[in-house]
């Protein structure tokens, strides 16, 4: 089959490669419909995430088709169009009789789950396409994937419904639901989210609909604070205005109730933190650009709430923790418990609720993947979210 | 036998080395790993006493006899290496113990022990390896089938048994047919 593989920094290419196989009972193949690239994938991409091997198949956001179940996978039928989870979840351990999905104590092989039980402590739960420190399973930027658990997580569509209908319950719109559910979002309040790439366009409509007063949403790439303020969001433009002087003067002093960061660990920007911060990186002396979170601990309300749906890989420092333990604030983050919000999500997509489809900037065949990562990677402004189609 | 704890590395912080009354391991390298198993107690034993079943969830385990005695380990290019123990301890549905016979060529015991969690979690299972690395072509052998360290043999094997128990399999990404490489 054709796949997208990664070779090195800012070096992915579309492969031949051998076909997926059913290897453990509960395992599925599908054939994939539709598939897209996510702005995590550009952490893989700029090679700020480890234990990334030459031929790894990226991709994490995918659905399609079912065309083999293995002999356990007792729920699934060939034929069905399913979209799946990016977090792999076996639906019988501890972590997911909680419903902490992206917890699962199963799906990452024993063999590849040495290296996150150091780095985190325990070891994290795998994930597609998405490095050797979540499993090392390869991802849906492909023709084919072989699913586990597949009578588990992935989660059946109605026939004929669209695939960009539903392709974004693989990942960025649950991701953006889960960060605005991790806000407490209560009536009156004023929510800010940071960056208005996909899982901050996501994380702006869950937001409004949980109810929401007022958000207020930030970047510097003018395409995507229009997107974000025709989902009903006020823009702050970073390159304009200073962000905390901004924000204490629109809520006349009370500062946001709830700050959301939904960048991660490559913020832009040339605040004397960040420039220290990517000069690390670069040289390897840190891992973490964590400009964003700082600004949201400074600039949440007293008794205020950060939720950080934005990917961190490793270490980081200079976080103005006093700031944090004085104003008596609460963190809520973590890998997106998918399987959890499918079926709600679904619902509201099928009830027409939520717009999932305006964000798309660039429909491409799968073959063109190789420039769509370098577009979507050098050009944010302009390409907002690229389908592939195998 | 050691009165000291022999490591203060956190992965073994077990209560076996704290505590010296239970401190157990007669051989150089020992390990206690525990884990958490969201199964009943009597079917965990159960499928673990079936020692036929061990090859399943131990990686480099080729097989092992109904009685648990013979073991055959799968060494580098093919070379099988066998391996004699005999069964020191078994209390159904708590206990297994094991101990290299005279004849073994790796002086070696372990047990693995099995716990209601008291707060309605799951079973405690809890295995020790302990084992006197060997000189020599056959000692590097032995590291090699052993992964290098019983710590991270005993952490993967149960693991994979944790997996097998919960979800009925043993997850795996090998390529090529569960995870193609371009």
């Amino acid at each position: 089959m054709r796949a997208l593989t990664w070779h090195g920094k800012h070096d992915v290419r579309v492969d031949t490669v051998p076909d997926p196989e059913i290897v453990n009972p509960r395992d599925a193949i599908i054939k994939i419909t539709a598939t897209a690239i996510c702005g995590s994938d550009l952490h893989l991409y700029d090679s700020v995430i480890p234990a990334m091997h030459r031929g790894d198949i990226l991709g994490h956001e995918f659905m399609g088709e079912v065309v083999e179940v293995g002999r356990g996978s007792t729920s699934l039928r060939v034929g069905q169009k399913v979209v799946v989870p990016f977090v792999i979840a076996c639906g019988q351990c501890f972590f997911c009789g909680k419903e902490q999905y992206s917890a699962c104590d199963n799906s990452n092989p024993a063999d590849k789950s040495d290296a996150s039980e150091v780095a985190y402590g325990y070891p994290a739960a795998g994930l597609f396409g998405y490095s050797h420190l979540t499993g090392g399973y390869a991802g849906g930027q492909a023709e084919y994937a072989r699913i586990p658990y597949s009578d588990f997580g992935p989660i059946v569509v109605p026939d004929g419904i669209e695939d960009e209908r539903v392709l974004f319950l693989s990942d960025i719109f649950p991701t953006g639901w889960m960060a605005a559910e991790n806000a407490g979002i209560e009536p009156g309040d004023t929510v800010v989210v940071w960056g208005c790439g996909p899982v901050g366009l996501f994380t702006i409509k869950s937001a409004i609909h949980m109810g929401a007063a007022r958000v207020i949403a930030i970047d510097h790439h003018p395409r995507r604070l229009a997107l974000a303020k025709q989902n009903g969001a006020e823009v702050l433009n970073y390159h304009e205005v200073k962000v905390l002087e901004a924000l204490k003067e629109m809520t006349a002093g009370i500062g946001p109730d709830a700050c959301i960061d939904a960048v991660g660990m490559e913020a832009h920007g040339f605040a004397p933190d960040n420039v220290i911060d990517a000069v690390k990186q670069e040289t390897k002396l840190g891992t973490d650009r964590q400009h964003v979170l700082r600004e949201a601990i400074m600039a949440c309300r007293k008794g205020g709430r950060i939720s950080m749906p934005g990917v961190y890989g490793g270490i980081g420092d200079k976080l103005p923790i006093g700031a944090f333990m004085q104003k008596g604030l609460t963190l809520k983050t973590g890998q997106t418990h998918v399987q959890k919000y499918l079926p709600k999500l679904l619902e509201l997509v099928m009830d027409g609720q939520i717009d999932t489809t305006d964000l798309i900037s660039h429909r491409l065949p799968l073959e063109e993947a190789a420039t769509a990562y370098k577009n979507f990677h050098d050009n944010p402004n302009e390409w907002t979210k690229v389908v592939l189609k195998p | 036998m050691q009165t000291e704890p022999r490591s203060t590395d956190a992965d073994m912080a077990s209560t076996g080395f704290l505590n010296d009354d239970v401190h157990e391991g007669d051989h150089a390298s020992s390990s206690i790993q525990a884990v958490m198993i969201n199964r009943p107690r009597s079917e965990l034993y159960a499928f673990w006493r079936e020692f036929r079943n061990l090859p399943l969830f131990m990686a480099n385990v080729r097989s092992v006899s109904s009685d648990g005695r013979d073991w055959v380990i799968a060494g580098p290019g093919g070379m099988d290496v066998e391996l004699e123990t005999e069964i020191v301890e078994d209390r159904p549905g708590e206990k297994i113990a094991w101990r290299s016979t005279e004849a073994a060529d790796v002086d070696h015991e372990g047990w693995v022990e099995f716990r209601d969690n008291a707060f309605g979690r799951g079973t405690e299972v809890r295995v020790m390896i302990s084992y006197d690395p060997l000189a020599g072509a056959v000692g590097k052998l032995v590291a090699k089938v052993m992964q290098r360290e019983p710590r991270i043999q005993a952490r993967r094997e149960l693991r994979r048994f944790k997996q097998l128990m919960e979800t009925g399999e043993v997850s795996t990404s090998q390529a090529p047919g569960a995870a193609p490489r371009g």
